[in-house]
């Protein structure tokens, strides 16, 4: 008896691993996005001009605050189609948004934010990348969140989607206001 | 024209040996520019995942490889620049994974399943021997006799 049963042992492993590709094809999980390897640890530290010389966005600015820190750029055309999402959250849900722009033109940026509304409270320009390195970006769009002590809470790759924000993004921001 | 096609090929089969480090972001020193390729030879391009930073023309590739020469030009070991990156892009970037206990299923898992494997067998066989199935029976004289007669026969 006990040998039959080791007959269907095959059988049983290709079960568990058809199981285990089923959960992983259906999940709608993007394998490529990786958790940021900063999450829990203090963001890097930036001192970023802003538009015309005037003051942009520094880590020592945002002590103190809930703050979501998301990299655009004029050139990105996935930014373009968050904008909205961004103004939404920024006028209807007073989401602390900041805005870095990654690797653009002072001129190009401003152009962008005048075309399509400027949802953020501060914007500073990261024409060397440097900043977007130090946080870990992949590339743009991607937004993170960071707590009162100046903690990366979360990252979102890519583009917000009204779903992401309603389900992982505010959330987290009311309970980290909370607190 | 075989010949220009034979050089054609020859030289397609060089652009394909050709990296995406270019020429404006080499350092100076050639010691340090060969410490520089080792090490982007085993980091992994985080947008075109199957790619190392040293192959890829992505933008972010480009920029992690100039990362990494200011890095060397400052003064870091080897160790010191790799960990410098891992410590942005988290060690999904190695292309060969560190040892650590977070990684010890993943060094040991194949061997471990082999020596399963290799004991699973073991244990069959013996207990296949000690049963007593070694095979067919021998064959009897008059089997024996025809067998001879078959292979003179042949031969």
């Amino acid at each position: 008896m006990a040998r039959r049963l080791l007959y269907l042992l095959p059988a049983a492993l290709f079960v568990v691993l058809a199981g285990y590709f089923a959960i992983a094809l259906t999940s709608g999980r993007d394998p490529s996005l990786l958790p940021s390897a900063l999450i829990d640890k203090p963001a890097p530290d930036f001192t970023l001009a802003g538009f015309d010389g005037k003051e942009g966005l520094s880590r020592s600015a945002l002590q103190g605050k809930v703050a979501v820190i998301n990299f655009f750029a004029s050139w990105c055309v996935p930014c373009r189609s968050e904008e909205p999402l961004l103004m939404r959250l920024a006028e209807e849900e007073h989401v602390p948004l900041y805005g870095i722009a990654y690797k653009d033109k002072p001129e190009n940026a401003r152009r962008y934010l005048d075309q399509l509304g400027d949802p953020y409270r501060g914007v500073g320009l990261d024409q060397s990348g440097t900043t977007a390195i130090n946080f870990g970006v992949y590339g743009v769009p991607e937004t993170y969140l960071i707590d009162k002590q100046g903690h990366i809470r979360f990252r979102f790759v890519g583009p917000l989607t009204a779903e992401a924000v309603e389900r992982e993004l505010l959330p987290r921001i009311r309970k980290l206001e909370g607190s | 024209m075989s010949r220009l096609a034979l050089i054609a090929l020859c030289l397609l089969a060089l652009m394909s040996a050709a990296r995406a480090v270019e020429p404006s972001e080499r350092l100076r020193d050639p010691a340090l520019e060969a410490r520089a390729r080792a090490i982007s030879q085993e980091l992994r391009c985080v947008v075109c995942q199957n790619e190392t930073i040293d192959e890829s023309g992505a933008d972010i590739a480009h920029d992690l490889r100039v990362l990494l020469r200011q890095r060397l030009l400052a003064g870091d070991t080897d160790q010191q620049a790799i960990n410098y990156i891992v410590a942005r892009y988290g060690q999904f970037v190695l292309l060969k994974p560190r040892f650590e206990p977070a990684t010890y299923v993943l060094w040991f898992g194949p061997p471990v399943l082999l020596a399963l494997a290799a004991l699973a067998i073991a244990v069959n066989l013996r207990r296949r021997r000690n049963r007593g199935e070694a095979g067919p029976a021998p064959l009897d004289p008059a089997e024996r006799q025809r067998l001879a007669k078959l292979l003179a026969e042949d031969g």
